[in-house]
């Protein structure tokens, strides 16, 4: 790329925050400061300020699109949005504040490098904040904004400020999460400390969010430590034309973790065999080597027996694999989830029949405390819960590994997603000498 | 010292290459949507990627509304074959005559009869997966799809009831009768799409470049002088150099002046401008509303 001499890495972050916090204000903001608003778009603007909004431009009706949100004013759906600067591209997911609609916070964030929560200087810190901020912790985001909004609204005051930081600092550190959290004092309405520095502010001496979100440093979160290969579809030209071609027996995913070598030594999960990696293919070439999240095709060296759902995985740091499984989950549908519920559970590329045996808990979003034996976790409830499977699942702990420790849960029938789960590490590691036993 | 790094490029493309794997691995009968447009042009090569060397597993489709542009046709006919894959074109011509999509009087937009035929093709092959390549950035509405968006048994998306999508994990399960619809290009941009065709070496078809053509001046846009809309009474034919940004049906894609001839200019020019992408399609301004109202009965 004779362009560019640095490449652009992309940044996702989300913004949450309670109804009326200003979330779709501060993208609109971010967009139109940072220039990436078309003429269209703010002719758009410009048509829907005359009818709706008395004439002045509304920066929230920009992402607020679906008509129905549009009449009630709230943001009922993700809806994301795109924006670059020379240094990074953004990927934004708009979730909702509205209580209702947790669920759609954890899609939003559930793939989020960061996220920012939005505070609205006059209210400080709400059960929706820190709500907001569990689920954040939860979902393993590494990176925590709090942004402070409408300061216009208290005279850009300093005490306000810090008073609403220290409330959450009394009770960020019992999350035990985030790699850093950052707290910025702006007013998404008027741009301060947006994009450019504010001049109400001069007790503030960080960046401006935009600063924060090109610095932040990202490069170290995806899992690097572990090989961890799903494999998603085998790859077996019928009748090649290409007489090299006859005996190829690729098989095709995405790394979900760690690195992966040319004569490497890898296992096979469940079957437990041992191989080598004899060849990395790709469309582009051969690689020697190929890391997470690249979308490769290993060649083995042996001729085994391997299709969609099974893990490669290297000799060391060996995943779990277990049929009874731990995890916190979030509940995504109307209908409640009980002990003894049979669904679909999908992680990584295995989808198998589960039944959840047991609801441990349910958390209280306002206290972070557990409360033990619920009968039921209804809509946007977080609790743990024992699940058992079918066939057994090859999985790491969430906190290690997002990509490895995640799965979804489908209501049988009508095909519903109804649960989010992150899953507790394994109380035993596959043993390194293990092989071929039956399960 | 290796960087474990992937550039924005690499990560959309693993990211697409992901999706369409799991399409092929989860449905019986999957199709990838190709009209020889730029994003679709894309997701070909995305397809070699995730399944090269083996055929590409699934045919491509088509709905030709009789109102394209022939150079698309031409390179739609022309890359199919290159890629050794299966074609499949359906008519709304012949949806019309067999009384599958019926025009309003006076109608001669082809844009709305686009469902209808699309619908019918997804019946008579009983495709349970389509493959597109709409993109999050393009307009308001498509900004909340999902890679996988679910679509009941009349084809319909239903903004208020849609999957929560978590993490790379996507719930491919449908019913009988009902579909999926399968974007693995949502998260890229106007401008990702070109850089990646510059980077990938892709052909486009020759109207994306400059040229010379007729137009006349309707509802402030550009529109090409053809047969099927030959300039009104009192209307002034401009002979001009333009591109398509966008392409949807001859008579109602808005050309502009540009004298980008290469990728390279094209990806300037975007990098420059003004005006989004859809801008220029007369089918989307009717109303604010118009595509989210388009795409609850079926549209991509």
């Amino acid at each position: 790329m004779p362009h560019r001499p640095h490449p652009i890495e992309i940044l996702r972050f989300n913004t949450c925050g309670s109804v009326d916090d200003g979330k779709s204000t501060l993208i609109g903001r971010l967009l139109y400061d940072s220039k990436s608003l078309m003429e269209d778009q703010l002719a758009a603007l410009e048509r829907s300020a005359d009818l709706t909004g008395g004439g002045q431009i509304n920066l929230a009706n920009l992402t607020d699109g679906l008509r129905a949100e549009r009449e009630q004013g709230i943001t009922i759906d993700v809806a994301y949005r795109y924006f670059a600067t020379p240094r990074r591209k953004f990927i934004v997911a708009d979730t909702p504040g509205h209580v209702q609609y947790t669920r759609n916070m954890v899609t939003g964030a559930s793939t989020a490098n960061l996220s920012i929560v939005l505070v609205d200087a006059r209210q400080g810190v709400t059960e929706q904040s820190r709500r907001h901020t569990y689920i954040a912790a939860t979902l393993g985001i590494p990176h925590l904004v709090i942004a402070v909004n409408k300061m216009d609204l208290v005279n850009w005051d300093r005490e306000r400020f810090l008073e609403i930081r220290e409330a959450f600092e009394a009770f960020l550190p019992r999350l035990d999460a985030f790699k850093d959290v950052k707290f910025i004092p702006i007013s998404a309405l008027h741009g301060d400390n947006v994009v450019e520095p504010s001049p109400h502010t001069p007790w503030y001496e960080g960046p401006t969010l935009l600063r924060h979100l090109e610095n932040v440093h990202i490069a170290s979160d995806w899992n690097l430590t572990a090989l961890r290969f799903p494999v998603q579809w085998v790859n077996r030209p019928n009748a090649p034309t290409d007489p090299h071609l006859h005996d190829f027996r690729g098989l095709s995913g995405q790394l979900a973790g760690g690195i992966v070598k040319t004569g490497q030594k890898v296992l096979i999960l469940p079957s437990g065999l041992k191989t080598t990696v004899r060849q990395i293919w790709t469309y582009d070439g051969v690689l020697a080597e190929a890391f997470c999240p690249q979308s490769v095709t290993l060649l083995l060296e042996h001729d085994l027996d391997v299709s969609r759902g099974d893990m490669i995985v290297g000799t060391e740091h060996l995943p779990g694999m277990s049929s009874e499984l731990r995890a916190k989950i979030c509940w995504m549908h109307a209908r409640p989830l009980r002990a003894g519920m049979k669904l679909f559970l999908k992680h990584t590329t295995r989808t198998v029949q589960a039944i959840v045996t047991r609801l441990e808990n349910r958390v209280n979003i306002a206290t972070f405390d557990p409360e033990p034996d619920p009968p039921e976790l209804a809509m946007n409830d977080l609790g743990e819960v024992q699940i058992k499977t079918a066939k057994p699942v090859i999985f790491d702990a969430y906190t290690f590994n997002r990509l490895t420790g995640s799965f979804i849960l489908i209501e049988q029938g009508t095909n519903a997603t109804v649960a989010a789960g992150m899953l507790h590490p394994p109380s035993e590691l596959v043993k390194p000498e293990y092989t071929d036993f039956a399960i | 010292m290796t960087s474990y790094h992937l550039d924005h490029l690499q990560y959309l493309e693993t990211e697409a290459i992901h999706v369409m794997r799991e399409v092929a691995a989860e449905f019986e009968r999957p199709a990838i949507l190709f009209s020889g447009g730029k994003d679709s042009i894309c997701l070909l090569r995305l397809a070699e990627k995730a399944f090269r060397p083996s055929d590409i597993p699934m045919p491509l489709l088509n709905i030709d509304t009789g109102h394209h542009f022939p150079e698309l046709n031409e390179f739609r006919d022309r890359r199919a074959a290159e890629l050794r894959a299966r074609l499949i074109v359906r008519k709304v011509e012949d949806a019309i005559a067999a009384g599958i999509a019926v025009p309003e009087p006076g109608e001669v937009s082809r844009n709305r009869l686009q469902i209808p035929t699309l619908l019918a093709a997804i019946e008579e092959f009983r495709f349970d997966c389509l493959i597109g390549g709409a993109r999050r950035d393009e307009e308001k509405a498509r900004a909340k799809e999902r890679f996988f968006s679910f679509r009941d048994r009349f084809g319909q998306w239903d903004p208020k009831n849609q999957r929560p999508e978590i993490w790379n994990l996507y719930n491919t399960r449908v019913n009988p009768g009902e579909h999926m619809r399968a974007f693995p290009l949502s998260n890229w941009t106007e401008l990702d799409v070109w850089e990646y065709i510059r980077r990938e070496r892709l052909e486009v078809p020759s109207i994306y470049f400059s040229h010379t053509r007729r137009c006349v001046r309707r509802n402030g846009q550009w529109l090409p002088v053809t047969e099927l809309m030959p300039p009104k009474p009192g209307e002034e034919v401009r002979e001009l150099v333009v591109r398509v940004r966008t392409i949807g049906d001859i008579i109602s894609t808005g050309m502009i002046e540009s004298r980008a001839d290469s990728v390279d200019d094209i990806i300037a020019e975007i990098a420059a401008a003004r005006v989004t992408e859809r801008g220029a399609r007369a089918d989307d301004r009717v109303s604010e509303a118009a595509m989210e109202d388009r795409k609850k009965a079926g549209y991509f």
